[in-house]
């Protein structure tokens, strides 16, 4: 009872900040809606016992990928006027997109009546039972090659973007650290032994 | 008594729950108001000077009030909102960094065997809550709408993000030691004699994770989102009266927090340091006051988290305050590549079963 009302709330909660998403007319707003249903999204995991996963989306999610998108969003100047000139000129691929997604609920709904289990309802598990253990152990054995060729795409991502920021302009004045770090009393001041002089 | 325990067993779990949030939140409120004391003492003593010494309760220990007079001071100010501020975000901003310190406590192995909540993935659930944390920040600098307030926010969503690089990376080793994410089992994997806790064979960790706690916690020598010298007060130059004073509690939830996780992670947590010489039977346990204070218990937590609270309040009446540059070379060049190492080096320890590793 408990848990359906819950459920409802957070579905409802989800699909309130979705919808706040794509209407509001701030970016900002928009990104922080975006938060909101990642973490709603967090809530809907839990009820289904997937605590891990649901830990993970908030630590990936919104405390990483959600900050520098903010970052970002926070420091591009947009004209909202201008972004929506666009809107009727690409309505026909939203649509298209909107249908393909219907078309996709549709027939997992009709796949379900087919026969096919594919909604199955969760067995709850004992109190003990430890998710992230369950996850490691099929994550390192059965997937273990498409876990490690996803973590090799991501670091070729990395060194990619690295690569691609990474140019040295000529005439690039730099700090080296390590020399400042390094310098000596002597490397800055000379002490020259001189005769007195009488002032004119 | 008999009849306060058979109450007590007779309420439901989620009672029981409740009774220990509303104690630990009490506790933990207090304990930021003399902290504060405690700073401007601490910092005081050093700089050789008196502190707060004027405001006395009923007359006995001087100084002793003043967090008690700060609040109050604060309670009865204006609350201000920036004309052209986002109202809402203006005001539930410094709810949003206040909730995770204090929410973060839920996992914490309070005492032997005890949480509030024994969950499985702690320390995950740990971290996602701290990089959280972030958001009130970054609300704060940018509903303020005032460009000094956008600019502290930057600066710390930019340093938190890499800082929690090497927080994270810092945990992966205390992972490797406890082969688990429950708080409460990291605690107990570390027990036996104190030179064997996971401060000694992870001391590049311990360092980063305590340097990255600082960081993230913004404070001093790290403290360039608030920098006064520079923009003002940073994210929160806005905010007036009890809503600024949400942030200051805020901030020191989180020292505390970061102490309290720093003892957890790495020098035992509960765990007595006569853990190990001792024996469990040993006749001085049976000792009725002896035998508590130097068995494991919560006050040797209590302890420990005080101890790294000096330590921070030290670094801050030291340190001058990094430039913006230097702080991301730290936490990208230095910090990142160390714990890398280390994990390296901890996977060779693992497998030639050495140190907290011989006994498996």
């Amino acid at each position: 009872m408990l848990v359906q009302f819950l459920f409802y709330a957070f579905a409802a909660v989800l699909l309130g900040s979705a919808f706040g998403v794509i209407t509001s007319r701030n970016p900002v707003h928009s990104a922080l809606y975006l938060v909101l249903a990642f973490f709603t999204s967090a809530g809907l995991w839990l009820l289904i016992e997937a605590e891990f996963l649901a830990i993970v989306l908030v630590l990936v999610y919104v405390g990483a990928v959600m900050v520098l998108f903010l970052f970002v969003v926070m420091m591009l100047d947009i004209n909202a006027e201008e972004v929506r000139k666009g809107f009727t000129r690409y309505a026909w691929l939203g649509w298209l997109t909107v249908l393909a997604v219907a078309f996709e609920i549709v027939g997992v709904v009709v796949v379900r009546r087919m026969g096919v289990d594919v909604t199955r309802v969760p067995v709850p598990v004992a109190a003990d039972h430890s998710n992230t253990a369950d996850l490691g152990a099929v994550l390192y054995t059965r997937y273990v090659y498409p876990f490690e060729l996803a973590a090799v795409l991501l670091l070729v991502a990395i060194v990619a973007a690295i690569v691609l920021t990474m140019r040295k302009r000529k005439g690039l004045k730099l700090q080296d650290i390590n020399a400042q770090v390094a310098t000596q009393a002597r490397d800055r001041v000379r002490i020259i032994k001189m005769a007195a002089e009488r002032r004119e | 008594m008999d009849s306060v325990v058979a109450l007590w067993n007779s309420l439901p779990s989620f009672a029981h729950s409740g009774v220990f949030i509303v104690a630990v939140t009490l506790v933990l409120v207090v304990s930021v108001a003399f902290l504060t004391l405690w700073e401007r003492k601490l910092i005081g003593w050093m700089q050789v000077r008196r502190g707060p010494n004027r405001v006395a309760i009923f007359g006995f220990l001087p100084g002793a009030g003043q967090p008690f007079a700060d609040v109050v001071k604060l309670l009865i100010k204006e609350v201000l909102v920036p004309a052209k501020s986002s109202g809402f975000l203006f005001r539930i901003a410094p709810a949003i960094t206040l909730i995770p310190a204090f929410a973060t406590w839920a996992v914490m192995p309070i005492a032997p065997h005890f949480a509030i909540a024994e969950v499985d993935a702690g320390l995950l659930y740990v971290l996602s809550l701290t990089s959280v944390g972030v958001y009130g920040v970054i609300l704060a600098g940018w509903a303020s709408n005032s460009k000094y307030a956008f600019l502290g926010a930057m600066r710390s969503a930019a340093q938190i993000v890499a800082y929690e690089i090497a927080m994270g990376f810092a945990l992966v080793g205390v992972l490797m030691v406890a082969g688990s994410l429950n708080l409460g089992t990291i605690v107990e994997k570390q027990s036996g004699l104190m030179w064997g806790w996971n401060w000694s064979w992870l001391f590049p960790l311990f360092m980063v994770y305590f340097i990255s706690g600082v960081a993230e916690t913004n404070r001093a020598p790290f403290d360039v989102a608030e920098g006064e010298s520079e923009i003002v007060a940073g994210f929160h130059v806005e905010y007036s009266g009890i809503a600024f004073a949400l942030f200051f509690l805020a901030e020191y939830a989180n020292m505390i927090l970061v102490a309290a996780l720093t003892s957890v992670f790495f020098v035992g947590g509960w765990l007595s340091p006569l853990d190990g010489w001792i024996s469990p039977d040993n006749f001085i346990l049976q000792v009725p006051v002896l035998g508590l204070l130097l068995g494991n218990g919560l006050h040797w937590l209590v302890a420990k988290t005080f101890f790294f609270l000096s330590v921070f309040i030290w670094l801050r009446a030291t340190f001058p305050r990094y430039r913006y540059d230097q702080i991301m070379r730290l936490g990208w060049k230095v910090l990142i590549p160390v714990t890398i190492v280390w994990i390296a080096v901890e996977g060779v320890m693992v497998y030639l079963k050495v140190g907290p590793w011989s006994a498996s």
